[in-house]
């Protein structure tokens, strides 16, 4: 535990910052603590209570409580540290949050897939119930009592009779003599006992962020450091041929400049390769690059090109592929329906563009290696950091920051990978500095896809049949060979979809890469959720049924649907067992229900409104959105409210939900009215916002209404499952309000937004 | 060559090249990082600062334009970061990953200095230049009004 009281002397580290003492923005650093400081003997030159590494209790009384997971706006350091002082009975006014370094001691760290409260709140419980049974069992010595005639809580220890009290820090050295319970031995508060998980938390660190003290990647300043800007080949895998630095190395303040060496596939995380200019500030370095000469050689990808693969994805699902789901007979059902009726989805590739564009910090000295990130993934960092430098492990260090915006592009440690060799090979520390330029042409983009969905119809209307053809470059080929989707990849949104339909058959098609892909912010869900949505829409319509019925009808009772209902053999099911997270029907049909019921969605037409539905299980929560559309006095698609329901089990910080789902709408709405990443002669066509174009506030609907499920099971996703429904909600109502079908995101390429 | 601006009402000299942006003279040469890079090319209002008073984007305003005038940073926005913009900021839990937080409040403190009691159309307007991947839009139109004291609907 001393290593994290140590950001006192690492702060003499780091020059030009305007840290406060107040632990907010402090509290990002934490030091490093890659010891494993599981026992309390180990706190010997920090006195204290250390029963884990995510608990220190100083004899003062003040607690520090470690984050282990990445801030990069989902509010974790304001949810998951007040769960554990929640649970010791600690007052969140005397605890401060530190910042994990990446270490495997912590476990999982990797913020990513919507997990930082699901599958781990019982865990992260009993890190705090072991500090407070410890609490405890030295007060009940102290004025031998059992323990169960004490309680901990308000920062103290309590005599049930309430007649006598001690604080935490008068019991720190008692019970940091006594053993450390074994975490099965620890028994967790009930419910009822918590006072804050559940209730509307504070934001921890909005001073640090209102105030510009909240420390990014980028405000991080050690001696002697110079900056990068990195000249990347404009194609994956391409090279540099030749280069001039002459002119770059004359602009004053360019100190180095450094050729890096080109990757192999495949990509995985390394660095693009490229032309590095160093210098002593950002702005002499992006000169420097900007006064390069350099020939690149493209690669075969240079041959990438959106408006040509569009129609090879569009050749790909017209054929059957690989069968991923399969129940009863779809051909013979297909044969024999009274109506078939087919449309063809397309959703082109998207860019993260979180407003913080990747950086980070790196220094590489006797033998150590220490970096300052905003990183999704501290480990993966760490791995990386620690191979490019050529040490073990233990000899690196990977400090995390704020993240200004993760969406998964943080999770990649390319950019970690580039700053560690740079700061290696210049011997001196160095910050790399990516563009929005960069960022927007060298992202791992979201996957294009292209998607085939067919229903039979008898002859009363009834769907008997459901065919969902989807092809999209995988996440895989970012890692090894794989040139369609596994049925794996398929769990997000496509297997995992009850139906009440008896024939059902879903294949993957072939979609080769030529872009690095990578998870943006709710992954596969996005089209699938927009196909299924908006196929179930247009079902409804030429039936003449109510889009919210037929969403109903098509999904079924409200049931637990098995692995033999669903047609599959195994559901990856975001790392969850089935028995604990099942794929229940009746969840999504009770957000859908409870979503229309707060719209108004009955009184649409009486009440003159456009409304699009749209509901999605992903990460393991249940979400349905209405938007409202009218067209602006210049005739633009507007979304004017919007409603969500959300129901993702036990809800730790309802607060940080609404933020989630309102920036959930937002962000939905980027990628249905403008997101496009497009490529030609393998190069990215866009650059900036100017022409990849986001949600901005004039945009923004005038009201996000979000409802918030009761419920007691097991905690799902929150970060992610909100995004899914948007788009096709928002196209639904588009086609309400205008009779126009949209199949191919953005909208913009169809309608004035 | 010798750059003469006051900053937070500071006076500074700085020994920068007269053409290097205010948002790199202000973060890598005064270590005032409040002030964030987003794209420079003031297409996303991250670098909002406030020169004389009125709003501008640091990433594309050579230090040159501030000679002889007055930059106002998110660090000089108030003394301990209680202009009613921040405090309403917190108490409404308006930003997400925070990054274009301070942008966005800058440009705001430029408008209520002007329009005391803006209008939805004058916050949307007035804040169309700064943008927020995270989605905090509908929280800062509220937080604005809280902190022009004007009631929510």
């Amino acid at each position: 535990m001393t290593k994290l009281l140590t950001l006192i002397s690492r702060r003499s580290f780091l020059e030009g910052l305007n840290l406060s003492v107040g632990g907010l923005a402090l509290g990002v650093f934490s030091g490093g603590l890659a010891a494993a400081a599981s026992d309390a003997s180990t706190a010997k030159g920090a006195p204290g209570l250390n029963p884990n590494v995510f608990v220190h209790v100083a004899p003062d009384g003040a607690v520090t409580i470690v984050c282990a997971r990445s801030e990069m706006g989902q509010g974790v350091r304001s949810s998951l540290p007040v769960l554990v002082a929640d649970e010791m009975g600690a007052d969140m006014a005397r605890v401060t949050v530190a910042q994990a370094d990446g270490d495997k001691v912590y476990g999982d760290q990797n913020t990513d897939g919507s997990s930082s409260v699901r599958g781990v709140y019982d865990d992260i419980r009993r890190m705090g119930a072991t500090a407070r049974v410890m609490l405890v069992a030295a007060a009940a010595r102290r004025w031998k009592v059992k323990p169960e005639a004490c309680e901990a809580r308000d920062h103290a220890v309590f005599l049930r009779d309430g007649k006598r009290s001690l604080g935490f820090g008068e019991l720190v050295a008692d019970a940091s003599r006594l053993p450390i319970p074994k975490a099965k031995d620890v028994k967790l508060r009930p419910k009822s006992e918590l006072r804050m998980a559940g209730r509307p938390m504070p934001l921890l660190d909005g001073p640090a962020y209102v105030t510009g003290t909240a420390v990014f990647g980028a405000d991080i300043r050690l001696p002697g450091m110079l900056i990068a800007v990195v000249a990347r080949p404009p194609v994956v895998g391409g090279k540099v041929i030749r280069f001039d630095a002459t002119r770059a190395l004359a602009v004053p303040g360019v100190k180095k400049v450094l050729e890096l060496p080109a990757p192999k596939p495949p990509y995985t995380f390394q660095f693009w390769g490229g032309v590095a200019v160093l210098a002593e500030n950002t702005w002499a370095a992006m000169r420097g690059r900007d006064a390069l000469d350099i020939t690149w050689e493209d690669g075969p990808n240079a041959s990438y090109d959106s408006t040509t693969y569009r129609e090879q994805l569009t050749a790909s699902i017209r054929e059957p592929g690989t069968v991923a789901r399969n129940v009863g007979d779809i051909d013979e059902a297909l044969a024999s329906a009274a109506r078939v009726i087919q449309a063809e989805y397309h959703v082109p590739h998207q860019s993260h563009v979180p407003m913080e564009p990747p950086v980070a910090l790196a220094r590489v000295e006797n033998g150590t290696c220490e970096v300052w990130a905003p990183t999704q993934h501290p480990q993966a960092a760490r791995g990386v950091a620690a191979a490019t430098a050529e040490l073990p492990e233990e000899k690196v260090q990977v400090h995390v920051t704020f993240l200004g915006g993760g969406f998964g592009r943080k999770s990649k440690a390319d950019f970690i990978a580039e700053v560690v060799w740079l700061a290696k090979e210049a011997g001196v520390p160095v910050r790399v500095q990516w563009t929005r330029e960069d960022d927007v042409r060298h992202d791992y983009y979201h996957s294009v896809s292209a998607q085939q969905l067919t229903a039979g119809l008898d002859a009363s209307g009834k769907v008997i049949a459901w065919r969902h053809r989807t092809a999209f470059p995988p996440i895989a080929s970012t890692f090894g060979q794989a040139t369609r989707p596994s049925p794996a990849d398929l769990q997000q949104g496509v297997l995992d979809l009850a139906l009440s339909v008896p024939n059902v058959r879903a294949e993957t098609c072939e979609a080769p890469p030529h872009v690095r892909i990578g998870w943006l912010r709710s992954v596969y869900n996005i089209f699938h959720a927009f196909s299924v949505n908006a196929f179930v829409d247009e079902l409804a319509h030429l039936r003449g049924t109510d889009s919210r019925d037929m969403l109903l009808e098509v999904l079924g009772p409200p049931r637990k649907a098995s692995l033999q209902e669903l047609g599959i053999t195994a559901l990856r099911n975001y790392g969850a067992s089935v028995e604990d997270h099942p794929v229940d029907a009746g969840r999504l049909r009770g957000v859908i229900e409870r979503v229309t019921a707060m719209s108004g969605w009955d009184a649409r037409k009486a009440n003159g409104r456009a409304l699009g539905l749209a509901a999605h299980r992903s990460f393991l929560s249940y979400v349905a959105v209405v938007a409202s559309v009218v067209k602006d006095d210049q005739g633009r698609i507007r979304v004017d409210e919007a409603w969500v329901s959300v129901d993702a089990g036990t809800i730790l910080n309802p607060e940080r939900v609404r933020s989630q789902m309102e920036g959930s709408i937002i962000f939905g709405m980027s990628i249905a009215l403008h997101g496009a990443v497009t490529m030609k002669g393998g190069v990215t066509e866009q650059s900036n916002f100017r022409d990849l174009k986001l949600v901005r506030i004039g945009e923004a609907p005038r009201k996000i209404h979000v409802d918030i499920v009761p419920s007691e099971l097991p905690s799902g996703g929150i970060g992610e499952p909100g995004v899914p429904p948007v788009a096709p909600a928002i196209i639904n109502a588009i086609f309400a309000l205008t009779g126009t079908r949209i199949r191919e995101l953005p909208v913009s390429r169809t309608l004035s937004v | 060559m010798t750059v003469r601006v006051r900053i937070n009402g500071e006076e500074k000299e700085l020994d920068v090249d007269p053409e290097m942006p205010l948002l790199w003279a202000v973060r890598d040469v005064l270590g005032l990082t409040g002030t964030k890079y987003g794209c420079g090319q003031a297409l996303c209002g991250s670098c909002t600062v406030h020169l004389d008073g009125q709003p501008v984007r640091a990433c594309v305003t050579p230090i040159r334009r501030a000679e002889g005038h007055s930059v106002t940073t998110i660090e000089g926005l108030s003394p301990d970061g209680n202009h009613p913009l921040q405090k309403a900021w917190v108490e409404l839990g308006v930003p997400q990953c925070g990054f274009c937080q301070t942008g966005q409040i800058m440009c705001a403190a430029a408008l209520l200095a002007k329009k005391p009691r803006p209008s939805d159309k004058e916050i949307d307007q007035s804040l169309a230049g700064n943008l927020c991947r995270c989605g905090t839009y509908t929280r800062i139109r509220s937080a604005v009004k809280k902190a022009a004291g004007m009631s929510e609907e």
